[in-house]
């Protein structure tokens, strides 16, 4: 089709949006750094996590010009390891959100657009997994699972996905009833097609928004299970950092550098997912519209 | 002319949990080719239902009950689901009241109208089916450019115009237009009464024209059947019934509304409300409501009849002199 631009004026993009409110922009600031130094940082400052010292007068050493946030109990660099420890904190909570938000939208896309059994199965199976109390749960599964990079996705994954589902769900039952999708259906398009086509279009934005705010607590929980010593041991993430400096007693012996990088590292990270997050749903989630 | 649509003694029930409505109750009428009827009468008169179950678009707790609708000599009602599907659109389309919800906010409007082209005639190129497209946007009024507009960036009128466009896009043979102008402005109104009017001459295609506004049937159809509580009352031509409407419902009807070339009176209203159409009333449907009413209106059912050249209405005070 030769369309020609509109005249109307266009909203501008999305994250043009988001920028222009405060807390948004911090959001983007915040994730901005924490991308930045997460990618460049350890190409630049690589880590070694096999460098362990063979003298006891290397461990859990404060900030110096040697090492800039001081040493940690093997006598590594803990500058460089909360650099690397960004990666897979961040990793994990990508790849736990992607399964979340895959699940959680189509069972809610599911449960919203078929009444009757189907629907009512789905959104018993939702509120189950809705109001299991999380951390035993996750703590139970990683147990049963044993200790991984790709368990402790899993174990995210598979137990964070309700709310979204519950999200999608509720704005399908009012898409179901419009119009259009009725026109459509006379044409004898197949459920599917709908479903993908037409519904699934209008609640993206939901979607979109919602995952933001996924990831936030998907890197919470990353941290969370870590710190308990469920993670994968092997790796180094902000959680794992936080449970060895714990376990070797980094806060009994004052090693404050050796606690604070990963934790502040989590909370800014967090912080910066949930402004984001919070700024979107409220430009994308029809509920939250104030006009 | 030929017969293009025959309806004949259609009967629909809805279930409820309270019981059966019966919204529909043997009614029948023919449309010719290249005709416009207009379906008038007040909500709940079974008008939408009446019209509706001609491409089968009802409510799934929609029942029929007894009738046939022969279209093009061929009865509807024995086709599978798959096949009235080849017929919704193609054969048969639809203008539905509020444009706004009957397009996808997300999509453009030129990837809607493109849907039953290319649903129906598989076998088309992409650039053919997007080059009628565009004729149909010029012929509806819209700039063949707004094809990659979304919905919302038109006017409620545009948007009915749109509507138009998808519904001509098969090149059907009967519209179904279910209140097309009701929620426009009475500018607007016009313009699109008049898009029809033209496109309806110029492609001959029959129409139904549904709307609880006589002056917009008056305006833009052949004929009028004019419904009551799931029963057809009057029929005729549009000049038969507006100058001698035989019905005392369609006399009602036509006081209710004001007339500005006649003398200035009071608009007389309708007293009372519709029948509950789960236990419809004995008799005439309409007798409780109706000043001229006598004994036999309550017990037994009029039947249509003759009351002029083409013009048909149920009453039993047909004939009498009126006072």
């Amino acid at each position: 089709m030769n369309a020609t631009a509109v005249p109307a004026s266009r909203p501008p993009n999305l994250w043009v949006q988001v920028w222009e409110i405060p807390l948004g922009r911090a959001g983007i600031i915040l994730l901005g750094i924490v991308l930045v130094l997460s990618l460049v940082g350890p190409v630049v400052f690589p880590f070694n996590p096999k460098d362990i010292t063979s003298t006891a007068a290397d461990i859990l050493q404060p900030p110096s010009s040697m090492h800039w946030l001081g040493t940690d109990e093997l006598g590594r660099d803990v500058f460089r390891e909360t650099l690397v420890g960004a990666r897979l904190s961040l990793l994990v909570g990508l790849l736990a959100t992607a399964i979340s938000i895959t699940l959680g939208s189509i069972i809610g896309l599911l449960a919203g657009y078929y009444r009757g059994a189907v629907g009512i199965t789905l959104m018993r199976v939702t509120d189950f997994f809705l109001v299991l109390p999380l951390l035993p749960l996750i703590i139970i599964l990683a147990a049963i699972f044993g200790q991984s990079f790709s368990i402790t996705i899993m174990v995210i994954g598979l137990t964070s996905w309700p709310s979204t589902a519950r999200i999608v769900r509720s704005q399908v039952i009012s898409l179901r009833e419009r119009q259009f999708i009725e026109r459509i259906r006379s044409l004898g398009a197949t459920d599917l097609r709908v479903i993908a086509v037409h519904i699934l279009p209008n609640v993206l934005p939901l979607i979109y928004a919602n995952t933001v705010l996924v990831i936030a607590g998907s890197i919470l929980s990353e941290a969370t299970l870590a710190f308990l010593g469920l993670g994968d041991p092997v790796r180094v993430s902000w959680g794992t950092m936080l449970h060895f400096g714990f376990v070797a007693g980094a806060a009994g012996r004052g090693a404050w550098w050796y606690l604070l990088p990963p934790g502040l590292g989590i909370v800014l990270v967090v912080l910066g997912f949930t402004l984001a997050g919070h700024t979107l749903d409220q430009l994308l989630n029809p509920r939250l519209r104030e006009f | 002319m030929s017969t293009l649509l025959d309806i004949q003694d259609l009967a629909i029930n809805f279930k409820t949990r309270s019981g059966d409505v019966h919204a529909v109750d043997g009614v029948s009428f023919q449309l010719e080719a290249g005709k416009v009827l207009g379906i008038a009468g007040e909500s709940g008169c079974g008008k939408t239902t009446t019209a509706l179950s001609i491409p089968r678009l009802l409510p799934s707790n929609a029942r029929l009950v007894r009738g046939h609708i022969l279209f093009d000599g061929v009865d509807l009602m024995q086709f599978s689901e798959g096949e009235i599907e080849k017929i919704r659109w193609k054969q048969i389309s639809m203008v539905f009241q509020g444009a706004m919800n009957a397009l996808n906010p997300v999509k453009t409007i030129g990837a809607q109208i493109i849907e039953p082209i290319v649903w129906h005639e598989p076998a088309i190129a992409r650039g053919d089916a997007n080059q009628r497209v565009l004729e149909l946007l010029e012929r509806v009024g819209i700039p063949a450019a707004r094809a990659r507009s979304y919905p919302h960036e038109f006017s409620g009128g545009m948007r009915q115009r749109v509507m138009i466009a998808m519904a001509l896009a098969c090149r059907p043979k009967l519209i179904i237009s279910d209140e097309p102008v009701t929620a426009l402005d009475v500018m607007i109104q016009a313009q699109i009464l008049n898009l029809l009017k033209d496109l309806q001459k110029q492609m001959n295609l029959a129409m139904i024209f549904i709307s609880h506004d006589l002056s917009v049937i008056a305006e833009s159809c052949d004929e009028i059947a004019i419904m009551y509580a799931g029963k057809l009352v009057e029929r005729g031509s549009i000049r038969k019934v507006f100058s001698q409407p035989a019905h005392p419902y369609t006399q009602a009807l036509i006081r209710s509304f004001p007339n500005i070339y006649g003398k200035q009176e009071l608009i007389h209203g309708i007293p009372g409300y519709p029948p509950n159409l789960i236990h419809p009333p004995t008799g005439c449907r309409f007798h409780e409501r109706c000043d001229r009413c006598i004994d036999i209106c309550a017990q037994s059912e009029p039947v249509l009849r003759e009351v002029g050249e083409g013009q048909i209405a149920a009453c039993h005070r047909i004939g009498e002199t009126l006072p």
